[in-house]
């Protein structure tokens, strides 16, 4: 059942919020232990959130558009006196005193939290296998990741223990796991959704979005997170949310780029895979047939976005997670001064692939070698903004594969942080410009493993992606 | 550019080397002031001093996990109006991470602004007419406050160490001097015209010896004219302006004896031991720090529109070099009078009551004197223009007007009703010719030292003479009224 269709029949009376709660904590019970979706289920607090929402629908009140709708919460939102620990040990014991934005702005809607999912520490990864807790497993074939960092959240949609699911974003962290678990991801403009209470990895990169089975319910909890939060500055002033309204718009006379150099094209990137290219081909015929027209284009720049992802993300990661330092929260372990204290719990509080990145951004941004590292990686950035808005005069939305392989099996990739990062080649480009992009599913790889099709859309045009989304999923066999 | 200073010195001033024979110091001042907002600069927490440990505090000034700032437009004003008052350029800033560990510091990092500051090339004129260039004021948040428990006091040696948090995210404004000062007397002068700039312009109560302004000076001394620049070491911990003095001529003696014997003194930060009246080492030069600075990614940068520029300078008020000019201008006072009375605020009571046409002499005298208290709120400019005036018409005594102008400050209201109730009268003339007659027939020796004495005798005699009649009075008698009887009946 869809959230659209469960928040109707909660809001009309005809399902209670505790019957909907109970169905998906059933579906947990069963299940979570094999695929670790969960770092935390809160049943109690879910509990008493269902039973809200349906004293509300007896009051005669309406609870909002997503009255009783199970939620699945990335483990690097702030809840409050709920544990919050980026799949981290150096959280632990930790209870944020506040709750993030989304979560307020959910829970307004009547969405009721089931628990929070797992992720790579701190955000940091491309399969969920960076964990503190342990891995996620992939709900359509469980010897293979779900994707990353938000893999917890792609699980628990895919396996359905919820309808929806939010998740961050930072160099496709939304996008690449519903590409991997075959369903709806969407990474919004930057600022559309407000990132107060999301605990930052790299603030200029980090976006919240979405997941969902299917582009309408995406596109509903979109227009429910989306818009102006005065807690973060870079939050869009006048953001108003059009996504519903976008999907049965269609995409005749719509034009369609699709990006030669992360599509398998003349001078393409390298480790595309020949199946991933070829669903993204057939996606393309279907806008067509749609009565899109089609043209092939270079963003030349595109291909230096993991180069400059790789040293912009984790300088501002350096930064961001300097203040886990044993003093005021989280794990400290006891040493004979401070600076030593801070070293020993940092040490023991975080993994390797998140000090890996530490130490990189350190090196990025140090005396020395600021101008050769995170000055040249800004430079690139600007110039890819610059080159997508060229590419914008000609066409409105474009068109990539969201990962170059369909779903890898556990362990593959982690001794290789090279192969690791390559996921992340086409969905990068986004997070860089802060435009918006959403992956659909589109057919299978010769594995039988889903494959994700990207549609990216200029700054502010969110609708775009949903509205393009909607036609790639009637077309690659229809709603769920 | 407006510029709000008055005309600055053309001249330069001599240069005084405050130092050894041969020696020339060379000074560049930091000083830090806390910005008078009600809230902290990325939150809503109450600026405020004093308060209970680590009550004014929330997630985002306590730097938790997926708490982000939002700047605050008032703290950003104010720092305008100082840079616009320090005659600076105002521009399109960032605010920059400043990354390095400390524990009172909840990020670890530092909001602050570094190669895009607000506020860039400014001056201040001295009151002798020396100016000191401004290199530039930024922005910045202050950090927690420690309290190192045990041990020598020290982070590295403590038992435990408190933080509180209650400073963390209050405003701050760095203003940075150019290296221009080269005398003791200009750092403590440049100091104080800062701290006067920054009260009347209502940007901080800039009070030091609460910490929401602190100094910190950077010397160095060469061989006198040389020009060079040499190693210099920035002093930390000053607590006053008398402190500053001694820290810099500590300091540049320091530096003098080093060179002087054939040594060299080495870049690094040191600290104000003020019981010591010594200068001591800090950190030591190995643990160098590389600050790694960035563009805060989660606040936008500031762009003032040039209406809002016109705005500040529409509304800025008059600056102490502006009104020591105009209070000079009025009275001829001398300048440290009129120094004295524009620190403490009173010149516009003053220019008010000259303008009511009393003289100014003697309004300037009554508050100087006899106006020295912290709260001189109640008087107002008519009531001091009336005391002049039934001063100068010998209505009161000298004595009499301080007492009633001690009145007017405790209490307001009317002179005259003050003189009234405490039973000054004027005396007259004649009243007062028959006490002087019947004291000289009661002091025949003192009178006759008077008319024919030398001049040390007839200084002594009127002395004598006054003080009888005062005592007699009880103080009512007008001074200069008994000087001209005295000096008529002697030459009559």
């Amino acid at each position: 059942m869809s959230a659209g269709a469960i928040a109707a029949a909660v809001r009309s009376g005809q399902r209670t919020a505790v019957d909907v709660l109970d169905e998906h904590l059933a579906r947990i019970s069963a299940r979570d232990e094999e695929i670790h979706a969960f770092n935390l289920v809160t049943a109690d607090e879910a509990r008493a959130q269902a039973e809200a929402v349906d004293a509300a629908v007896a009051a005669g009140d309406d609870p909002g558009p997503l009255a009783g709708v199970p939620l699945a919460l990335k483990d690097n939102m702030c809840t409050r006196g709920i544990p919050t620990t980026c799949s981290s040990k150096i959280l632990e014991g930790w209870r944020p005193p506040y709750d993030a934005t989304v979560v307020n702005r959910l829970r307004d809607a009547g969405a009721v939290v089931v628990g929070k999912t797992n992720l790579d520490e701190f955000a940091m990864g491309s399969s969920t296998e960076n964990s503190a807790f342990g891995p996620t497993r992939n709900p359509l074939d469980p010897t293979r990741v779900p994707g990353g960092s938000s893999g917890g959240s792609a699980a628990s949609v895919a396996a359905g223990f919820a309808p929806l699911a939010i998740g961050s974003d930072t160099g496709g962290s939304i996008r690449q796991p519903a590409a991997f678990c075959g369903i709806v991801g969407m990474k919004p403009t930057y600022g559309a959704v407000s990132r107060y209470g999301l605990i930052a990895f790299a603030s200029s990169l980090d976006q919240i979005g979405p997941f969902a089975t299917d582009v309408a319910d995406a596109a509903l909890m979109f227009d429910v997170i989306a818009g102006h939060d005065p807690l973060d500055s870079t939050s869009i002033a006048d953001f108003a949310p059009q996504a519903t309204a976008s999907l049965d718009r269609g995409v005749d006379g719509l034009r369609v780029g699709v990006v030669r150099e992360l599509s398998g094209g003349e001078g393409s990137v390298e480790g595309l895979s020949p199946d991933v290219v070829a669903r993204t081909g057939e996606a393309v015929e279907a806008l067509a047939a749609a009565g899109a027209t089609i043209s092939e284009v270079s963003v030349p720049s595109s291909t230096l976005g993991l180069s400059a992802y790789y040293l912009v993300a984790p300088a501002e990661a350096s930064s961001n997670l300097a203040r886990y330092d044993g003093v005021r929260y989280g794990l400290r372990v006891d040493a004979p001064t401070t600076g030593e204290m801070n070293t020993a719990s940092r040490t023991a509080g975080f993994g390797a692939e998140v000090k890996r990145r530490i130490m990189l951004g350190t090196y990025a941004l140090s005396a020395g070698y600021y101008d050769a590292f995170y000055g040249k990686a800004l430079k690139v950035r600007t110039m890819m903004m610059r080159d997508f808005a060229a590419v914008y005069e000609q066409v409105d939305v474009l068109i990539t594969p969201t990962a170059p392989t369909t779903a890898f099996p556990l362990g593959e990739r982690t001794t290789d942080p090279m192969a690791m990062y390559v996921n992340d080649v086409c969905t990068i480009p986004s997070n860089l410009t802060g435009h918006p992009a959403i992956s659909v599913p589109f057919g299978t790889g010769d594995d039988g493993l889903p494959v994700g099709v990207q549609v990216l859309a200029p700054a502010l045009d969110d609708g775009l992606t949903f509205q393009v989304g909607a036609v790639l999923e009637a077309a690659a066999g229809g709603a769920r | 550019m407006t510029d709000f200073h008055a005309a600055a010195a053309t001249a330069d001033t001599p240069i005084e080397p405050a130092l050894p024979e041969g020696w020339e110091l060379v000074v560049g001042l930091e000083v830090h002031v806390e910005l008078d907002t009600a809230t902290k600069l990325f939150c809503g927490c109450a600026n405020q001093f004093g308060s209970e440990p680590n009550t004014n505090v929330c997630p985002t000034c306590l730097g938790l996990p997926g708490s982000l700032p939002v700047m605050n437009g008032r703290a950003v004003e104010l720092a305008m109006i100082l840079g616009r008052a320090l005659g600076c350029t105002v521009n399109r800033s960032v605010m920059a991470r400043k990354n390095y560990f400390y524990p009172d510091m909840p990020k670890d990092f530092q909001t602050t602004q570094y190669d895009q500051p607000t506020n860039v090339d400014g001056r201040i004129v001295l009151g002798d007419g020396f100016v000191v260039g401004i290199e530039r004021a930024h922005i910045e948040e202050d950090t927690g406050k420690s309290t190192h428990i045990g041990g020598g006091g020290r982070i590295n040696d403590a038992l435990y160490s408190l933080v509180d948090y209650n400073r963390a995210g209050v405003p701050l404004v760095e203003i940075v001097s150019r290296p221009d000062v080269r005398t003791i007397e200009h750092a403590k002068a440049y100091v104080e015209e800062l701290r006067e700039i920054l009260i009347a312009t209502g940007v901080s109560d800039a009070r030091m010896e609460e910490g929401s302004m602190r100094v910190d000076a950077n010397v160095s001394v060469r061989p006198f004219g040389s020009g060079e620049l040499r190693t210099r070491c920035e002093i930390k911990n000053i607590n006053s302006v008398r402190s500053l003095g001694r820290a810099i001529e500590f300091e540049a003696q320091r530096h003098i004896d080093l060179w002087t014997s054939g040594d060299a003194p080495h870049q690094e930060t040191r600290h104000w031991d003020e019981e010591g009246g010594r200068t001591r080492s800090g950190r030591s030069k190995e643990d160098a720090d590389d600050y790694r600075y960035f563009q805060e990614p989660d606040l936008v940068p500031l762009e003032p529109t040039d209406e809002t520029i016109a705005a500040i300078d529409a509304a800025m008020p008059p600056l102490p070099s502006v009104r020591r000019t105009a209070l000079t201008d009025a009275t001829g006072a001398d300048p440290d009078t009129v120094g004295l009375l524009v620190a403490r605020g009173q010149d516009g009571l003053a220019l008010d009551a000259i303008a009511e046409g009393v003289d100014p002499d003697k309004v300037v005298t009554r508050l100087v004197n006899d106006l020295a208290v912290d709260d001189w709120s109640r008087v107002t400019a008519p009531a001091l223009a009336a005391l002049v005036r039934m001063e100068s018409a010998g209505d009161l005594s000298a004595t009499q007007a301080k007492q009633v102008l001690g009145d007017l400050a405790e209490k307001g209201g009317d002179p005259a009703a003050h003189a009234a109730e405490r039973g000054f009268e004027a005396m007259d003339t004649d009243e007062l010719e028959t006490l002087v007659d019947r004291l000289i027939a009661e002091h025949p020796d003192e009178w006759s030292r008077f008319t024919a004495g030398d001049d040390g005798d007839r200084k002594k005699m009127q002395g004598f003479f006054t003080g009888q009649i005062m005592k007699a009075t009880q103080g009512q008698a007008d001074g200069k009224a008994v000087a001209q009887i005295l000096g008529r009946k002697a030459s009559g």
